[in-house]
């Protein structure tokens, strides 16, 4: 008998208590809690933009809030403030981003290797989706996100946020978005450890520094913007 | 109202000014209390070293014993929570049908002391004058199993002369825990040890809890430690009025409490 | 079939009594576990519906359990859809035997690793170790462990009973031997010690061709793995190989991608008390290309290894709802002076007290002596995340200690013996019964030793001195509570049911009454 059938048979004999007819919707699941401890929707936006910001920079997360016209000379700024020589940038990015920047653009490419990415400087991204209630961005490897090493292996990373399209007050909203068969990435803050004397620590293998930039787009009639 | 006392084998044993205590308690805000003789105890110590089965026939007992009781009071947290959170399940797995549901009658009319006299009798202030500084321990199975919450807190605050200061760290373990206490000895004297230290801390002249087994853990530890710290049960401070006692005056009667075991 | 590193351990009481003794190891564990609770109670208050919550995620665990081999197939069919190659293990020879075999497939003699309890459990290093391939955990705390030639002692902080200077001082001797070695003038800032090993693995994550993981949470629907993790050893090791292995038990399992909402919120305020955790991996199956994002290759190796032993018992299978927080360790009285190590696995504190003997069962001293590791307070129940109630299957194992009975052991219904070495305590518990059902016998006892009370010793010999060695005993009073109601009230009108022995076991009733009275009498 293969390993698979030892452990299923296993399982079948385990569960005799269990009735032949019962369906596993059978069993309750209670959802009484919180879809979201914060209304969405447009009314709302300015609020959760707000909490995002406070959350993200709660853990450490450096934030700069902009309008669309603003981005490219705020990411020259950041960039130049960094010292970088290089950026490396993911596939789909607006050029228009990083046409005030400086650095040399690396380009991701399949054949990059880890070595090549561990010598540039920064990366700059967008992202899925952010959620206010926990202070975190989501990459799926969409247009302008690219591979997840990429945003792992260089020591600073600038992440762009659309507010608040792409802002979700709570984790079951963001799940809601994604799509489980891309590679995911939820981020918090820049890399971190408990390990010593279970006291936050930050700056472990991933970047150290992390800058999140929120692009606030003109609040639509009727919004206001908090 | 048909009250019964149940005081446990270890107050009845060693702690008889508690039993004393909680009947004066009762019988001053005019319940007449019976004290059925045929109780012995819950089978708390059979049950938790995992003698089910020795457990089965005190459960049974403890249900025919109270039979007809309308509430069945304890002065013990862990005694009550033993009877309501075990009692039933116990039953039911052991016997099943009428008594099984004798056993869950008996157990839903017992009561703590304080959540008697809070939540049956609706009373806070019992009239009581304890003149002594005095810290609380919650002690686990009224915290956690029970829900105690402030009740005991509440009395001991509308208590004349008492002053109640904060324990530092109250929410955690005295390192009791039965046969805990013998069976892993070390870590159990250094819970209690660390409770001891957090008591002497306070400055309070006795500490307080709703349960004898963990007051005579942490007693035992203080006197060890050479404390003056007294350990005295909830009871024995809402019994105290200003005549001394309120018990039947064989104890002492000192503003102090009826506890023998703190001579 | 356990860890091999904890073989041959005392058991819990004197490995227990020995970590009292460490001033040292009392103190940084007190420090930690302090550190963290309050951080932890901070961060579930701030969630209105954390009960909800909790409640939810027992439920989605439950309903799991309860068909986990349709869970499971369903899962294997999705991974397979989507590229990787499903494994069953039944037992750790099993499962190290096939990951053995995948490594050496790619002719690789190095893997990296993210911290794993599957891999602890299954004692994956050592085995390894042994086909020649060298395993390098990449998990700050599981490099000190390794580093240190140390075992681990917490779930979520492996090396929680280190503090920072001992943290310093075993890089700046050991890390030399394994690769780059920490800088001369290293000092005990969590800050340079973390860039030290940021730098000490950055060269092996760069390199490396093969990778362990374990995983938080499989779901079933659409055969996606999540790893939780802070620091990025966890997405190097995911997202930089070309081969990714991971090891995972079988309950680790969720229906539904939804479903990963309830846990996304419990699992981090619980573990590391964060509102997020700082990096969380999802990922289904493999990457379809080269340099597409991720390993080509994906394997996932299901882990029974007693677990369906647990599963077989109604009381037992709640330990399976475990997503392996620490919230438990971290709130435990036992565990912060005990420390973990005394637990002798791979799972310490209340969790371990519970899962272990139910993994490996109880047939060793150490292995038995568990569910005793616990006072029953119940703050491990309190902060329990999908309110697995520790002290109820606590209870549950010391009955099978001590009393035996049916069992499910590598998946056969069998009897148990009662464990040995429990024979005084059982006539005991038996004596101790008996009086109890025989109220007059109580009485003569309690007569007793008032009459003798004078006389007691304040310190007992045998096993009385482990009250006695740090405790004074009680003063035994002049007069039980019984004796007195029955001199003050006991005349006729005292007490409704007056007779002691009053059951419904007459025969045997009267028979002590009667015993009662000529051991009482005397009294009279």
């Amino acid at each position: 008998m293969s390993d698979r059938e030892t452990v299923l048979g296993r399982i079948r004999g385990a569960l005799r208590d269990v009735p032949r007819s019962e369906t596993p919707d059978d069993v309750p699941v209670p959802r009484e809690y919180a879809r979201a401890r914060l209304p969405s929707g447009t009314g709302a936006a300015g609020a959760l933009t707000g909490l995002l910001a406070e959350n993200l920079a709660d853990y450490r997360a450096v934030v700069h809030r902009t309008g669309e016209d603003g981005l490219p000379l705020l990411l020259c700024r950041l960039l130049a403030t960094r010292g970088s020589a290089t950026v490396l940038v993911p596939p789909g990015l607006p050029p228009h981003w990083l046409k005030a920047a400086d650095p040399v653009r690396v380009h991701d490419r399949a054949a990059s290797t880890a070595r090549e990415l561990d010598s540039v400087d920064s990366v700059v991204t967008g992202c899925a989706v952010a959620i206010a209630e926990t202070g975190t961005i989501v990459l799926d490897g969409g247009p302008g996100q690219g591979r997840r090493r990429i945003t792992l292996i260089p020591d600073h990373h600038i992440c762009v946020v659309r507010a608040p399209g792409q802002v979700v007050a709570s984790v079951p909203e963001a799940l809601e978005r994604l799509a489980p068969a891309r590679p995911l990435t939820w981020i918090s803050g820049p890399s971190a450890t408990s390990d010593i004397e279970l006291d936050r620590v930050e700056g472990v293998h991933g970047p150290r520094t992390l800058e999140v930039v929120l692009v606030e787009d003109p609040a639509p009639e009727g919004g206001g913007a908090g | 109202m048909r009250v019964a006392l149940f005081v446990t084998c270890v107050t009845d044993t060693l702690y008889p000014g508690t039993g004393r205590a909680t009947l004066a308690v009762l019988e001053r805000l005019g319940v007449e209390v019976d004290f059925p003789l045929a109780q012995s105890c819950c089978g708390q110590p059979q049950f938790n070293t995992g003698y089910r089965r020795e457990t089965e026939p005190l459960v049974r007992r403890f249900a025919e014993v109270f039979r007809g009781y309308d509430h069945i009071v304890t002065p013990s947290g862990s005694c009550a929570a033993m009877v309501r959170e075990n009692h039933p399940r116990i039953a039911a797995r052991a016997f099943g049908g009428r008594r099984a549901d004798e056993v869950a009658g008996a157990a839903s009319r017992t009561y703590e002391l304080s959540e008697f006299l809070v939540d049956v009798l609706g009373v806070t202030d019992v009239g009581a004058y304890y003149p002594h500084t005095v810290t609380y321990h919650p002690t686990c199975h009224g915290l956690r199993t029970l829900g105690l919450g402030d009740r005991p807190r509440r009395l001991l605050e509308n208590v004349r002369g008492l002053e109640l200061v904060e324990l530092p760290g109250a929410r955690e373990c005295c390192g009791f825990g039965g046969t805990f206490a013998v069976k892993n000895a070390a870590v159990s004297a250094a819970m209690g040890a660390d409770k001891a230290r957090g008591i002497e801390g306070t400055g309070a002249e006795a500490v307080c809890a709703v349960d004898n087994s963990c007051l005579m853990h942490i007693g035992g530890t203080l006197a060890r430690r050479g404390s003056a710290v007294r350990p005295v049960h909830l009871a024995e401070i809402l019994a105290s009025t200003d005549g001394g006692t309120a018990t039947d005056g064989t104890a002492g009667g000192t503003a102090g409490g009826t506890r023998e075991a703190a001579r | 079939m356990s860890g091999g590193t904890f073989l041959g351990m005392p058991a819990f009481p004197e490995a227990a009594a020995a970590a009292v003794r460490d001033t040292r190891l009392r103190g940084n564990l007190r420090h930690a576990t302090g550190t963290i609770r309050a951080k932890r109670a901070r961060a579930v208050a701030e969630l209105p519906d954390w009960a909800g919550l909790r409640a939810a995620g027992a439920a989605i665990k439950d309903r799991t359990l309860r068909h986990l081999d349709h869970y499971l197939e369903r899962l294997e069919e999705a991974v397979t859809a989507a590229g990787g190659t499903v494994h069953w293990a039944a037992d750790a020879a099993e499962a190290n035997r096939i990951v053995t075999q995948l490594v050496r497939a790619t002719g690789e003699s190095e893997v990296v690793k993210v911290k794993s309890m599957a891999t602890q459990e299954i004692g994956l290093n050592q085995a390894l170790e042994a086909a020649g391939i060298r395993a390098y955990e990449t998990d700050l705390a599981e490099l000190i462990v390794q580093l240190g030639d140390d075992l681990p002692s917490h779930i979520l902080v492996p090396a929680i009973h280190r503090n920072r200077g001992e943290i310093r001082d075993i890089f700046r001797s050991e890390m030399g031997r394994w690769g780059r070695p920490a800088p001369e003038d290293l000092s005990e800032e969590p800050a340079e010690l973390a860039e030290a090993a940021r730098l000490h693995l950055r060269e092996k994550f760069l390199r490396a061709k093969v990778g362990i993981s374990g995983a938080n949470f499989m779901v079933a629907e659409t055969g996606t793995l999540v790893v939780v993790e802070s620091e990025g050893n966890g997405r190097m090791c995911l997202t930089l190989p070309e081969t990714l292995i991971s090891v995972v038990g079988i309950e680790k399992v969720v229906p539904t991608w939804r479903d990963l909402e309830v846990f996304l919120q419990l699992l981090p305020r619980s573990s590391t008390a964060e509102r997020m955790n700082p990096y969380t991996s999802m990922w289904t199956g493999a990457a379809d290309a080269e340099g597409a994002d991720g390993p080509r290759d994906f394997h996932l190796v299901l882990l029974d290894n007693g677990r369906t032993d647990a599963l077989a018992d109604t009381v037992g299978r709640q330990a399976l709802r475990c997503i392996r927080c620490s919230a438990c360790l971290n709130v435990c009285p036992v565990y912060e002076r005990a420390g973990g190590h005394a637990y002798g696995s791979a799972y310490p504190g209340p969790i371990g007290a519970i899962l272990t003997p139910q993994l490996r069962g109880t047939v060793t001293e150490l292995d038995a002596s568990l569910p005793y590791a616990s006072s029953l307070c119940g703050a491990c129940y309190e902060v329990c995340p999908v309110a697995i109630d520790i002290p109820q299957v606590l209870v549950h194992l010391r009955e099978r200690v001590v009393e035996g009975g049916e069992a499910t052991v590598r998946g056969r219904r069998t009897t148990i013996r009662p464990a040995r070495g429990h024979a005084a305590e059982r006539a005991a518990m038996r004596a101790a019964r008996w009086v109890f059902e025989h109220p007059a016998a109580l009485r003569a006892g309690q007569r007793l030793a008032s009459r003798t009370r004078r006389l007691h010793p304040r310190r007992l010999p045998g096993p009385g001195r482990a009250w006695t060695a740090s405790r004074e005993l009680p003063e035994v009073p002049a007069e039980s509570f019984r004796d007195w109601w029955l001199r003050e009230r006991g005349n006729g009108s005292g007490g409704r049911k007056g007779r002691e022995d009053q059951t419904d076991q007459t025969g045997q009733a009267e028979q002590t009454e009667r015993a009662g009275r000529a051991e009482g009498g005397g009294d009279r």
